[in-house]
């Protein structure tokens, strides 16, 4: 393959290598608004338990390429992606399949809290009775150990009635991975999920993130690099829509290959 | 400071406290203008309550609820009116509420939006703005003629239903627009189709919303006499409506009657006045029931 378009495709090699290890290998993406080229040929490996960063300025696409992964761009009329994303080896953008069983697999938390306008327990139990699970002892058994999941059983065991808008942002999102968890993906993506919280709520948040890497896949975007190289395994960097570097995190904050990234994760531009 | 620059700062502040003065008197002058337009509209409201109330309380007792007309409607009572206009517009909501809630969806939901979208919509509100009495003419073209329905109840509700149709489409298609994208995009989140995430999560979030059209529609309908002229209505009958394909006599058309027909006025003039005051407690008293709906299912999910 030639490489004309800079540093954002892996080499040969180093493809064959992620191949292995990928639990999801996106491979040349592209993304379009409308005649907006948001994303272009942005190809790398997700791996299985383990967190996967992808930062970047604001505008550099990273909310729109994580919304790739399960299929969510397919509500915007506008969006055409091409390229595939494969999954367990099967690419998920084939027509034949269903973006409600992904969802299932693949579970997003997004960058302001949103649970339904139900209460706290009809939130979780929602997810659950749309994929067909009826038995009331066996909702609740999945509420229960969720919540606990989301560390967040304590605060509302006494409380699962009332709505879910009387709980503050931080257990509000803590709802929504929480919501997440109850229908057992495989894949959890992050779309900046604590820009809109304090630093306590954040740092409960990351904690929550850490451990569930164990169980899951995860993906995370976010704008803050400090978030990033705390929590994360790998990083990707996004700029202007092209994958500029990836590697472990460690190194890409040490010692970044491309100029770009060491002007980015310094401050120099952002 | 010198004396100069003293002088300078005494006629800033004299300045700046006449505008401010003048910006005072100003609010206030608006804030009275806009309190004052709530005083007559109130007061207007007021007096046609109370005049009503007034004129119509006389006349009313247990037997002018329970009772049939008599001697050529100068004594007895309105209950087949009372029931005709019951049967209207609760035919009428029948008709109208889920055909006006699927249609609602269907444009807000699925319809996307280009110009034929568009033109449906305008279209939808020109509708609710037509003259009743263009309902009354189609109802009697259509239901009355050419299904045959005759002039009954039946071709009076479907009549009706039509014409809070578009009032009914509006407002739900305004509170289904008001539940925020976000909690679609939490529904697709978890994995839920469309039809799941409107049932499950939009419909019951829109639900107060849409039972304010609901109250507006019940309203019209129970009000309206033009579109009940020449499909359901009539001026008298001796028995209370038995099947829907009998004609019924209703509130709004009975004082019509009552004024214009006859040749006791001194006894027909206070029944009209009890007839309306019975008209506007129905039409509240269905209003209520609608309000209490709405109270409820708003106290239980706030966002």
């Amino acid at each position: 393959m030639v490489n004309t378009s800079g540093n954002n495709k892996l080499s040969v090699h180093e493809a064959a290598h992620f191949e292995n290890n990928g639990r999801i290998m996106i491979e040349d993406l592209n993304v379009h608004f409308g005649s907006n080229h948001v994303l272009i040929d942005v190809t790398f490996p997700i791996k299985a338990n383990s967190i996967t960063a992808i930062i970047g300025p604001s505008g550099c696409g990273k909310s729109t390429f994580i919304r790739c992964l399960d299929r969510m761009n397919d509500i915007i009329p506008s969006a055409r992606v091409t390229g595939k994303i494969i999954l367990d080896g099967v690419d998920i953008y084939d027509p034949s399949y269903e973006p409600y069983e992904l969802r299932k697999k693949v579970g997003m938390v997004f960058q302001k809290p949103n649970p339904f306008p139900k209460s706290i327990y009809e939130n979780l139990a929602f997810g659950l009775r749309i994929h067909g699970i009826r038995n009331k002892d066996m909702i609740e058994k999945r509420v229960v150990e969720a919540l606990n999941a989301a560390a967040l059983w304590d605060e509302v065991k006494d409380r699962l009635h009332e709505s879910a808008f009387s709980l503050s942002g931080g257990q509000q999102q803590r709802l929504c991975i929480a919501r997440t968890l109850a229908i057992e993906p495989e894949v959890i993506l992050f779309d900046e999920p604590c820009s809109a919280l304090d630093p306590i709520s954040t740092g409960k948040i990351e904690d929550l993130m850490v451990r569930l890497k164990e169980k899951y896949t995860i993906a995370i975007v976010t704008h803050n690099m400090q978030q990033a190289a705390r929590i994360s395994d790998f990083t990707g960097f996004l700029y202007l829509g092209k994958l500029i570097e990836y590697g472990e995190t460690k190194k890409l904050f040490t010692a970044p290959k491309d100029k770009l990234t060491e002007n980015y994760i310094t401050g120099r531009f952002g | 400071m010198d004396a100069g620059a003293m002088e300078l700062t005494q006629s800033i502040q004299l300045i700046s406290k006449s505008h401010s003065n003048r910006r005072k008197l100003i609010q206030r002058i608006g804030f009275s203008l806009i309190f004052l337009s709530l005083l007559i509209s109130i007061f207007f409201l007021f007096i046609i309550v109370i005049f009503i109330a007034i004129r119509g309380a006389g006349v009313i007792n247990w037997e002018f609820l329970t009772a049939m007309p008599r001697k050529s409607m100068t004594a007895g009572g309105i209950l087949p009116a009372i029931l005709g206009t019951f049967y209207l517009s609760v035919g009428a909501v029948i008709f109208a509420l889920p055909l006006g809630i699927l249609a609602a969806i269907y444009l807000n939901e699925y319809a996307g939006e280009n110009l034929l979208v568009r033109i449906i919509k305008m279209g939808i509100n020109n509708l609710a703005g037509v003259p009743s009495i263009v309902f009354g003419l189609f109802g009697l073209a259509i239901f009355v003629k050419f299904f045959g329905f005759g002039v009954s109840t039946l071709s009076g509700a479907l009549t009706l239903a039509i014409m809070i149709l578009p009032v009914i489409i509006s407002t739900t298609a305004e509170a289904l627009k008001s539940i925020p994208d976000s909690f679609r995009e939490a529904g697709y989140g978890v994995g839920a189709t469309k039809w799941q995430i409107i049932r499950g999560i939009i419909l019951p979030a829109a639900l107060p919303g849409i039972l304010t059209g609901t109250i507006l529609g019940i309203g019209r309908a129970a009000g309206e006499t033009a579109p009940i002229l020449f499909t359901a209505a009539t001026f008298f009958s001796r028995k209370l409506p038995g099947s829907v394909m009998d004609e019924v006599l209703a509130l709004p058309y009975h004082i019509y009657a009552l004024m214009t027909e006859g040749t006791h006025p001194e006894s027909q003039v206070p029944i009209a006045y009890g007839t309306a005051l019975v008209l506007l407690i129905l039409v509240l008293g269905l209003d209520l029931v609608a309000i209490v709906i709405r109270t409820r299912s708003r106290k239980k999910k706030l966002w």
